[in-house]
């Protein structure tokens, strides 16, 4: 089905590079609509930095972002979502001293287009209640409805994660980037979120995701993207990564008795 | 409505007060420039407190809309530079209070555009040198202003009511109410602002500026229009100011007051809607209480030790502090705020 549609976000040889330290040296690859995609590799290697050159927060030294055909070149951040790229962040995922579904309300500012003047004059009042309707819509969506009036930043981890995803959601995106979604997920809290990236995938909304926990990756991605120190080292679907010698020495270093302690315990999740 | 309770009775109160003050002249003065300059306190809190964006050259707005509305209703006659002169008669006060609005919105405008690119620690810098030369020019060019001679002879406010004829507000009593209308017109204006999209938009902004950008908010465009709305509410105050004191020098840009509006707004509480008005009232009269006993630059140690015992006590400020108390009497032993994570499934 990939060869069929163009793409839908390509990444065409960008670089970016901080001084002399090279954080992505040439990253190539391309995102179909209705995928999900991972993009993996060890800490440090680039990652995260990708998802800021795509999402405008960083310039990238050499190369572009194309989406939906359009290239991100210059965009703003708050431009490119409203192309319908929009993104989840690692560490800060809410708006912590207001309450949830008023992160919500934040969220859905491209929406409610009321103008000032009319809400100022306190005739957006059909707007504002439309829109309290959508954001706890949303809320329902990803399984945060009886948190609602909790104030975001009392939230655990593992919500606040939820939070961002329903943030993210508002936006109305055609495509969505997730920055380490799981982490500091217990096991069952990750299978929640596997049901809930899926069911987002089934609204026709395609998915990257940078991640660390390699069980949830290998369940949930249609196809795996691996960058090591700033370069594509491999691409494919999981089964074929799982065995790419190179993705393991990238991870676990060479020698065969890394590779052995790899067997173990890769033995040992499975079991 | 409860949720306005407090403003309202606080608003009832204060329209009262000149009845139970009964005939005190001096009272009253205190309390109309109090007032003035909490309008000004308010303009300050919209943008500290709402965007998080401090301004420490607030007083330029301030005393661009006094002198804007000075000259508008005193006239002058100014040469500029080959030969260009200017010469303006005098217009009604309250057109010079609608041209200081004006005026002040778009220095916001500029204010903003410049700096909101960078923000932080640079917008704090433009708008002290901003308020800097903006006295210099107040200071300097004696042929409009008359630089330290000060502006004198400024007429009072005359407001035409259709069908009742035009009344000229002499008295103080007036001009308490003329300021209580004109503020309570700012905070009805700030309390919807706040509410609205645009109010959700500069508190995503403060919140967390990254997350408020991927999901779509203009950071530059709200924070201008924040500063615009903020100046222009600033220098509608300066307006009042003038109009009032009926003589205005150089010293309304003086660095120190904006310092007394922020003392206003963070010890009421930054970032709510009678935190400006609880500190503004507090502040603007401990000078009245404390005068008999001590002289004024005394009184800026007892100003800091106040507002120093209200940080250690209420570090959000007073408003907040009352309604947390407020709150934890409604829910006796109050249920904790935060769950540790590791306790919930």
């Amino acid at each position: 089905m990939s060869e069929i549609h163009a793409p839908i976000l390509s990444v065409d040889h960008v670089g970016v590079r901080f001084g002399g330290l090279v954080a992505i040296a040439d990253l190539h690859f391309d995102v179909h609509p209705g995928e999900i995609v991972s993009l993996i590799g060890p800490n440090g290697a680039g990652k995260t930095t990708a998802f800021n050159v795509m999402t405008g927060f960083l310039k990238p030294s050499q190369g572009q972002v194309r989406f939906r055909g359009t290239s991100l070149q210059g965009l703003q951040p708050h431009e490119i979502v409203r192309l319908g790229l929009s993104r989840t962040f690692q560490r800060t995922s809410v708006f912590p001293d207001d309450t949830v579904v008023d992160n919500v309300m934040i969220g859905l500012h491209r929406r409610g287009r009321g103008r000032l003047v009319d809400s100022l004059l306190g005739q957006d009042r059909t707007g504002e209640a439309a829109l309290r309707d959508r954001a706890r819509a949303l809320l329902d969506w990803v399984g945060l409805s009886g948190r609602a009036q909790d104030k975001a930043g009392s939230l655990a981890y593992g919500e606040q994660r939820l939070v961002g995803v329903a943030l993210a959601l508002a936006t109305e995106p055609a495509m969505l980037l997730l920055d380490e979604p799981v982490s500091g997920m217990n096991a069952s809290e990750t299978q929640v979120f596997v049901r809930l990236i899926r069911s987002i995938r089934e609204r026709g909304i395609t998915i990257l995701l940078v991640e660390h926990d390699m069980p949830m990756v290998m369940e949930v991605s249609d196809r795996i993207v691996v960058l090591n120190y700033g370069r594509l080292i491999a691409e494919g679907p999981p089964a074929a990564i799982r065995a790419d010698p190179a993705v393991i020495e990238a991870y676990l270093g060479q020698g065969s008795a890394a590779r052995e302690a790899a067997q173990a315990a890769r033995e040992t999740i499975d079991a | 409505m409860t949720r306005h309770l407090p403003a309202l009775a606080l608003l009832a109160a204060l329209a009262a007060l000149p009845f139970a003050l009964g005939h005190n002249p001096y009272l009253l003065n205190a309390l109309i420039t109090t007032g003035i300059v909490t309008i000004a306190a308010m303009s300050l809190n919209l943008l500290l407190g709402f965007t998080g964006q401090l301004s420490l050259g607030h007083i330029a707005f301030f005393g661009i809309g006094a002198y804007v509305s000075a000259l508008t209703s005193l006239g002058f006659d100014v040469e500029l530079l080959w030969g260009l002169r200017i010469v303006h008669e005098p217009w009604p006060p309250v057109v010079g209070f609608g041209l200081a609005v004006l005026a002040t919105a778009g220095c916001g405008y500029l204010v903003g555009r410049l700096s909101f690119r960078v923000r932080g620690a640079y917008f704090v810098i433009v708008t002290i040198s901003f308020a800097e030369v903006v006295r210099l020019v107040a200071l300097n060019w004696v042929e409009l202003t008359q630089g330290p001679l000060a502006l004198t002879g400024i007429p009072p406010f005359s407001l035409g009511l259709p069908g009742l004829g035009s009344v000229t507000l002499r008295t103080k009593m007036q001009n308490y109410y003329l300021v209580l209308v004109v503020g309570t017109l700012c905070y009805a204006l700030i309390a919807l602002l706040v509410r609205s999209r645009f109010g959700r938009a500069m508190r995503g902004l403060k919140e967390n500026e990254s997350l408020a950008l991927s999901v779509g908010i203009n950071a530059t465009r709200t924070l201008t229009l924040a500063a615009v709305i903020s100046a222009a509410m600033a220098g509608a105050a300066g307006s009042l100011y003038a109009h009032y004191l009926r003589i205005i020098d150089p010293d309304v840009f003086l660095f120190s007051t904006t310092v007394t509006m922020v003392i206003m707004v963070v010890g009421g509480g930054k970032g709510t809607l009678l935190g400006p008005v609880v500190g503004g009232l507090i502040f603007g009269l401990l000078p009245v209480a404390l005068r008999p006993v001590m002289v004024p630059e005394a009184q800026w140690m007892v100003f800091g030790v106040v507002l120093i015992v209200i940080q250690f006590v209420m570090p959000r400020g007073i408003v907040p502090g009352l309604a947390r108390l407020a709150t934890r009497r409604h829910a006796p032993g109050g249920a904790p705020a935060r769950m540790p994570a590791e306790a919930r499934p």
